[in-house]
């Protein structure tokens, strides 16, 4: 009907949202121990369906549930089989490949302490690391950094985070510096302007010098790494997915150039808007496998250019909530609860689901409509943050992830 | 010393209430800042733009629909043309490309046409530079921008996205805002939800009541989208105790707003409709209260009450303040803008006017940072050059605030931790367009101009020592004092 004229192409929604990169610039974070670990966290926005991205065929109730709209093990495009119960859905061969290479852990069912369903309020309690929502001034990732650098485990030089994007997202907000990358079409003005603006800045206004300061050094590692601010400007005949995909490709290179150098950033975060598939969702061939193919297509040039360090990155992957259970009126999803999280990297032990599999009958259902989480998302970024940057268990419960004592880090994620 | 602080007071007036001084601006306010700023709002017309150029929403819309089908229908004649074509010279040839660089060649024709065929034509694009052209303008030939301002504010707050409704955008700020800016909330609530910009942004024109004919002879049903939005970000604001369930029963209300099929009527398609064969049937209650089934008029009964709701008064108050006075606005400010919310049911002229008569309004320290439309706006004033229109379509598009195209409903971020990490790029920027006009600019008039007596000695100075006019321009653009209002 008239309605697809105005449909909106992810493609649209992406670019329009803009991919905001924010990155903790904090070298040399375990020195001690002979490690030098690098996180990225990457926050989709909108809600991902994570039944959509990856199903439980093995439950008898999946195909009552969703029926063709729904992954299949004879689907077609058949879905990816992950460990007999789970299949992953076929627009990501790149993230099967991890998994079976140990590279990738998926976790089904989890979700943040946040219960009710707006977009905005589950953003908060997700970046921010509190228990409600309502904090809008710092979020974990920044915090933890913020224990480390008190730690003095930071090198002092560069204890910054990078976004990359115009606007920083909450997660990388806080006490801990910040600098930010966006995809450039301007040439930046002169060193000689800068220093006179920095200048000024300093004898009348901190909260400015500060943001200048990060663009600062963020040039600075872009010289000495022979990375250019300047990329250009978009083909704009380059239409559709085609386009997402440069786009997406050129963010992961990026991030990855950067992340990879010596003295480059160690901790990172970017925001990709448009997973909200109110209508026409497409989890098989349509917009949803669009949106999740041009995000696992990243993945081979992300660790190429992480080289070797490779070794020592962690990529996690969450969003605020997932969707209703059921396909809503107009072959799409709303708002709902439990959802999908994932993680990929060179130091991983993965290749394994983990998931406390609640069950797809009514009565399994959150207020008989959202899968159920049964797994806490911050015991997932907890034991990430413990084992990988090595945040002890105190400052995780006290200070990144505030009255989560209860919360256990998850042991084991990584090799 | 008391004409130096009438100075200062309008200079404040001028860029925390309007878009930043044009030339003998803050003189010509001075005798009575807050008077100029009731004055503006009392015009009759103001904040409205008359350009009989610009098309309405929705023939914008079908002026669209008819440019795209021409075009695909000529791309495809073109396809076949080219093949004819080759077809005759391989055969008159005799031998001609081998099967497999024929195939190719074909492939790589189809492809570059189908990327001809995506995107705006360019009477789309024409037409919406138009009205970017017109929302320019009218923020440029503002006496003090005011009102502009508030149309800016509920824009964002009844936000719609380009990604969505590209050629209903701006039209549907025109007609579903702009009237209303100085009218009553409750009438610009009923503007926004029933207009077709936002039944399509929020997914509610396809959306059918589980138990209305159409629901029951398809297959497709409830989409809860704009009903929850508009609870959450347009009225109540969230976590003010609806449920679930009132968002379903408010979503079944809503059933059978939706727009009249494009492509079925070339006069009045993508007009809004209700329809009632999509729309549930019966009484449903919201927030406690029955509404009986009158069709359109039910969700009308319901978008009525929301505007009345004590809840809705906190929201707007709270919003308002924040954007005008700041990130953490004083409480009591908050509460004087509610209490004159539900004083006077919602009329937002009340509320502006309550603004300037606060005294925390006119607190001097300046702290709030512009956002880069507002920003961008002042650099235009101060040097009285107007902004081009693509230009400044790519300066929002790099700065993270795009025109008419925020990611999500809740609009652009309105606190200065989600806009301060960019001022490097604002930097950018403002080097960029001190490149382009030194040559006409001089960068002291400018600091009078825009800033007066609100200059530090240490921005006077920053320009003074300048090594080039151009570098003096980025200076006093990017100076503190021109940043924040």
């Amino acid at each position: 009907m008239a309605l697809n004229l105005h449909l909106p192409t992810r493609r649209e929604m992406l670019l329009g949202s803009g991919a905001l990169f924010a990155w903790a610039y904090a070298p040399r974070l375990a020195r001690a121990e002979g490690r030098d670990p690098r996180l990225l966290v990457v926050v989709l926005r909108g809600g991902l369906d994570g039944l959509a991205m990856v199903a439980p065929v093995g439950d008898p109730d999946w195909v009552k549930l969703r029926g063709d709209k729904g992954l299949a093990l004879d689907g077609k495009p058949p879905a990816l089989p992950l460990d007999g119960f789970f299949a992953l859905n076929p627009a990501m061969p790149n993230l099967n490949r991890l998994y079976r290479a140990g590279q990738a852990t998926i976790v089904q069912a989890t979700a943040t302490p946040y219960r009710e369903r707006s977009h905005f309020d589950g953003q908060d309690v997700l970046e921010s690391g509190y228990g409600r929502p309502g904090h809008m001034d710092s979020g974990w990732l920044n915090r933890a950094l913020a224990v480390l650098e008190a730690d003095g485990r930071v090198d002092p030089r560069g204890a910054r985070a990078l976004a990359v994007g115009p606007v920083t997202p909450l997660v990388l907000r806080g006490p801990a510096p910040v600098m930010s990358w966006v995809p450039q079409r301007l040439l930046p003005a002169s060193e000689d302007t800068q220093a006179r603006l920095l200048d000024l800045y300093l004898h009348t206004d901190a909260k400015l010098a500060r943001a200048l300061q990060g663009r600062r050094d963020l040039l600075a590692v872009a010289r000495a790494g022979g990375i250019s601010a300047v990329i250009p400007p978009e083909d704009e005949r380059i239409a559709g997915m085609a386009r997402l995909r440069q786009y997406f490709a050129e963010v992961a290179v990026t991030a990855a150039k950067y992340l990879a150098r010596p003295d480059g950033p160690r901790v990172g975060a970017v925001g990709v808007s448009g997973w909200d598939t109110h209508i026409n969702e497409g989890a098989t061939g349509g917009q949803l496998a669009n949106l999740l193919g041009a995000l696992d297509a990243t993945v081979p040039a992300f660790e190429q250019n992480m080289g070797d360090a490779w070794k020592e990155t962690v990529v996690v992957f969450i969003t605020e909530f997932g969707r209703t259970a059921r396909i809503n009126g107009t072959d799409g999803t709303d708002h709902g609860t439990g959802t999908v999280a994932w993680i990929v990297g060179g130091a991983l032990k993965g290749g394994r689901v983990i998931a406390d599999w609640p069950g797809l009958k009514d009565a399994d259902l959150y207020e008989g409509r959202d899968l159920k989480p049964t797994t806490d998302l911050r015991t997932v970024l907890k034991g990430l943050l413990k084992d990988h940057l090595r945040v002890d268990d105190r400052a995780l419960a006290a200070s990144v992830f505030p009255g989560s004592e209860d919360v256990k880090p998850l042991a084991g994620l990584l090799g | 010393m008391a004409q130096e602080t009438k100075s200062a007071e309008a200079a404040l007036a001028l860029h925390r209430f309007g878009l930043g001084p044009r030339r003998n601006s803050i003189a010509q306010i001075a005798s009575d800042p807050r008077g100029a700023l009731i004055a503006e709002i009392e015009r009759p017309g103001v904040g409205r733009i008359n350009n009989p150029e610009l098309l309405s929403a929705s023939a914008a819309a079908r002026a669209a629909f008819e440019a795209r089908a021409e075009r695909r229908a000529q791309t495809i004649l073109a396809q076949r043309a080219q093949k004819e074509n080759e077809r005759s010279a391989a055969q008159g040839q005799g031998q001609g490309m081998s099967d497999e660089v024929a195939r190719k060649a074909d492939a790589a024709k189809a492809a570059d046409a189908a990327l001809a065929a995506q995107g705006p034509t360019d009477g789309e694009r024409r037409n919406f530079l138009k009205e970017v052209r017109a929302r320019l303008d009218a923020a440029f030939e503002a006496d003090i921008g005011f009102a502009e301002r508030l149309v800016w504010f509920w824009s964002n707050h009844f936000c719609v996205a380009t990604d969505t409704v590209y050629n209903m955008a701006a039209g549907y700020e025109r007609e579903a805002i702009r009237p209303h800016v100085l009218g009553r909330f409750g009438d610009m609530l009923l503007a926004a939800e029933g207009h077709p910009a936002m039944l399509i942004y929020l997914t509610n024109t396809a959306s059918m009541g589980a138990n209305s004919i159409a629901g029951i002879n398809r297959t497709l049903g409830l989409n809860e989208n704009l009903a929850r939005e508009i609870l959450e970000l347009h009225t109540l604001g969230v976590r003010t105790g609806y449920d679930q369930d009132d968002v379903i029963r408010f979503a079944n209300v809503l059933t059978g707003w939706t727009i009249i099929p494009i492509a079925g009527d070339p006069v009045h398609g993508n007009e809004f409709i209700f329809n009632p064969r999509m729309h549930e049937p019966g009484p449903q209650r919201v927030l406690g209260k029955f509404y009986v089934d009158t069709g359109v008029e039910q969700g009308r009964g319901v978008l009525a009450d929301l505007a009345r709701h004590p809840a809705t008064a906190t929201h707007v108050a709270t919003k308002l303040a924040r954007h005008f006075c700041a990130d953490d606005p004083p409480p009591s400010l908050v509460e004087r803008l509610a209490r004159t919310f539900r004083d006077t049911e919602g009329d937002l002229k009340e509320m502006a006017k309550t603004l300037v008569t606060s005294e925390e309004t006119w607190a001097p320290a300046r702290d709030k940072l512009k956002r880069p439309c507002e920003w961008v706006a002042s650099i235009a004033r101060a040097t009285g050059l107007r902004s081009d229109p693509e230009r400044f379509i790519r300066g929002q598009l790099l700065m993270g605030e795009p025109l008419w195209r925020p990611s999500a409903p809740q609009g652009f971020a309105d606190n200065e931790g989600a806009w301060i990490d960019g001022m490097g790029l604002r930097l950018d920027v403002a080097n960029s367009v001190a490149e382009r006009i030194a040559d006409r600019v001089e960068p002291k008039e400018v600091l009078e101009t825009a800033l007066g007596p609100l200059a530090s000695p240490e921005t006077r100075q920053a320009i003074a020592r300048a090594e080039s006019r151009q570098q003096a321009l980025a200076l006093a653009f990017m100076s503190p004092e021109f940043q924040r209002r």
